[in-house]
């Protein structure tokens, strides 16, 4: 055994990290959660190949920033994933000069989230984001519309199924979500350098599962073929791998973002990593 | 003010109503049986994935749908009773609950496998726009889900009140030996409050499947909300599940919109122990009743 890819969620990469750390042997995570490959100096054999969270709310930030927003009101799931963008979004706030005026919460099963979005209003936010993954982002997306809050909603980059707009309905139109381009490789210029590897990974994925691709499944894709290339190129030893996959893995585009990887940082992707994009007549748009 | 005090109270209507409709699912087996059927919610389920499954997926008409779910439900009941309940040499209360929830874990499985994990939605039963009342908005869907509540109490109560039947049900849960001695069929009885209760946990899920969403696991969060409301307003009487239902509701939205939306479980939870504290058999339920019951 050479090298490990995975686990996805961030508590199962988290235990295997010392473990691994020890044996040295590299270790290619498809979970999210920073503490999997920071601080480097304590990780050395760990890699991970999704985006940081930070990035995606930096990616918001950055938009808002463009927008004149600057009082902005978060709701977010009681679970792993919504507590680590809470904290991702309260951090990064004062960097962009965003004020959070309300901060809310519902449950992964709660029916109706219009108390939470009517306080976030009543606090004079001018836009929401929410951050969940599974039914919570469509009841709010519903709630929002049927409230008509006037101001605009952005979702985590949780949002990026297609599945999400068909359950919202006609409420989805004018959501705007950070997302990887997997989604979106049919709307990238035939000059962006991810353009050709997303196609075919979407096609190939289809035409073998007869289903829209996942990101996760896009996360292990990368991991893969950067063993590959490593074991391609240096042959099967662990510390070369190690090293190859952290010195060479620079402007690689994967299905993740362009990544640079470094001794400095075993993700290697940053907020470039994502599109904002907006629901407009049921299909995503890029926004510029 | 006012507006936002309307809103948080009819954010509250929506998920109480949810609540109420749970609850005397809960109502139904235990007045015919004693025995609380933890696999509730899934009939719940059930109502929202078959009805998704007639009305979006084969695109059956609408009365057609709510009539295949409704059959689909109560086969589901029928089955579950004739195989888990039925069978068993020495009927013990405590058992038999064990088993519902036996059922509970089967049936959530069998959805997974049909349904997969994504959640689940259609249209409203009626379209067009939420109405507004002095600047607060109340979803259509949330009007339907109350009448039909109402409706299915009332139903209820004539058929326990005024029907042999629905009499002869009752009397098998206050003592099955003495039913028996009467001539009621006790385990048809019995069969029948699992074939009602799995009808109103289905119609429920079909009312509120626009609104909430539906996916194979939301189970047991809706038996757990849904048992809740039926305590507080006393086990059996299916006035107080409503009223109970509405109260959670209605306070999980307050806490959310005066004090934090983290803190609306806790509050509404140490309000039902308060209650109970005082009133151990709930709102509706004289503590003699309660010195009656088995469980």
């Amino acid at each position: 055994m050479l090298a490990i890819v995975g686990p996805s969620t961030t508590g199962e990469s988290m235990a295997l990290v010392p473990i691994l750390n020890t044996a040295a042997t590299p270790l290619l995570s498809c979970a999210a959660g920073a503490p999997i490959t920071q601080p480097v100096k304590d990780r050395a054999w760990i890699f991970k190949t999704p985006q940081y969270d930070i990035s995606a709310v930096e990616a918001i930030y950055g938009y808002m920033k463009k927008q004149g927003i600057s009082k902005v009101g978060i709701i977010t799931i009681s679970t792993g994933f919504g507590d680590a963008g809470k904290k991702a979004l309260m951090e990064i706030a004062p960097k962009y000069g965003i004020t959070i005026v309300a901060e809310e919460k519902y449950g992964p099963k709660d029916s109706d989230m219009t108390t939470q979005l009517i306080k976030i209003k009543a606090a004079g936010a001018q836009a929401v984001i929410n951050w969940s993954v599974g039914p919570g982002q469509v009841i709010v997306t519903k709630n929002w519309q049927a409230l008509k809050m006037g101001i605009p909603l952005y979702q985590s980059h949780g949002w990026g199924s297609k599945k999400n707009i068909e359950l919202a309905g006609k409420a989805a139109e004018g959501v705007i979500a950070p997302l990887g381009r997997l989604v979106v490789w049919d709307k990238l210029s035939d000059k962006h350098p991810q353009k050709a590897l997303l196609k075919k990974y979407s096609k190939d994925y289809e035409a073998k599962y007869k289903s829209e691709p996942g990101t996760f499944g896009g996360h292990a894709y990368d991991s893969i073929m950067m063993i590959t290339e490593a074991l391609k190129k240096v042959g099967p030893d662990k510390k070369k791998i190690k090293d190859y996959i952290e010195t060479k893995i620079t402007k690689w585009p994967g299905t993740g973002g362009i990544f640079n990887i470094s001794p400095d940082d075993h993700c290697g992707l940053d907020k470039s990593a994502f599109e904002m994009v907006v629901v407009k007549n049921g299909d995503w748009e890029i926004l510029k | 003010m006012l507006t936002v005090f309307l809103q948080f109270f009819f954010s509250g209507l929506t998920i109480g109503a949810v609540y109420a409709l749970v609850g005397i699912g809960f109502n139904i087996t235990y007045n015919a049986t004693s025995i609380i059927n933890l696999a509730q919610g899934e009939f719940v389920v059930i109502g929202g994935l078959m009805m998704w499954f007639f009305s979006e997926s084969l695109k059956l008409p609408f009365f057609v749908s709510v009539a295949l779910t409704i059959i689909t439900a109560g086969i589901v009941g029928f089955l579950m009773e004739r195989l888990t309940i039925k069978p068993l040499k020495n009927p013990d209360l405590l058992l038999m609950i064990m088993i519902t929830i036996a059922v509970s874990i089967v049936l959530r499985g069998i959805l997974m496998f049909f349904f997969g994990k994504d959640p689940y939605v259609y249209p409203s039963f009626t379209e067009g726009e939420p109405l507004s009342i002095y600047g607060a908005i109340i979803q259509q869907q949330t009007l339907w889900v109350i009448g039909i509540t109402g409706f299915c109490i009332i139903l209820l109560f004539f058929f326990f009140k005024k029907t042999i039947i629905g009499k002869a049900m009752l009397a098998c849960a206050v003592n099955p030996t003495a039913a028996k001695l009467v001539g009621i069929n006790v385990s048809r009885m019995v069969m029948l409050s699992f074939v009602l209760s799995a009808i109103v946990g289905a119609i429920g899920g079909m009312a509120i499947t626009p609104i909430s969403l539906m996916e194979y696991d939301k189970g047991p969060m809706l038996a757990v909300k849904g048992f809740c409301a039926a305590i507080m307003g006393g086990l059996g009487s299916n006035r107080g599940a409503v009223l109970g239902g509405f109260i959670i509701g209605i306070l999980e939205s307050m806490t959310a919109g005066y004090i934090h939306s983290g803190l609306k479980d806790a509050v509404a939870l140490i309000i039902l122990l308060m209650i109970l504290f005082y009133k151990p058999a709930g709102l509706f339920v004289s503590k003699a009743m309660l010195q009656l019951r088995k469980f």
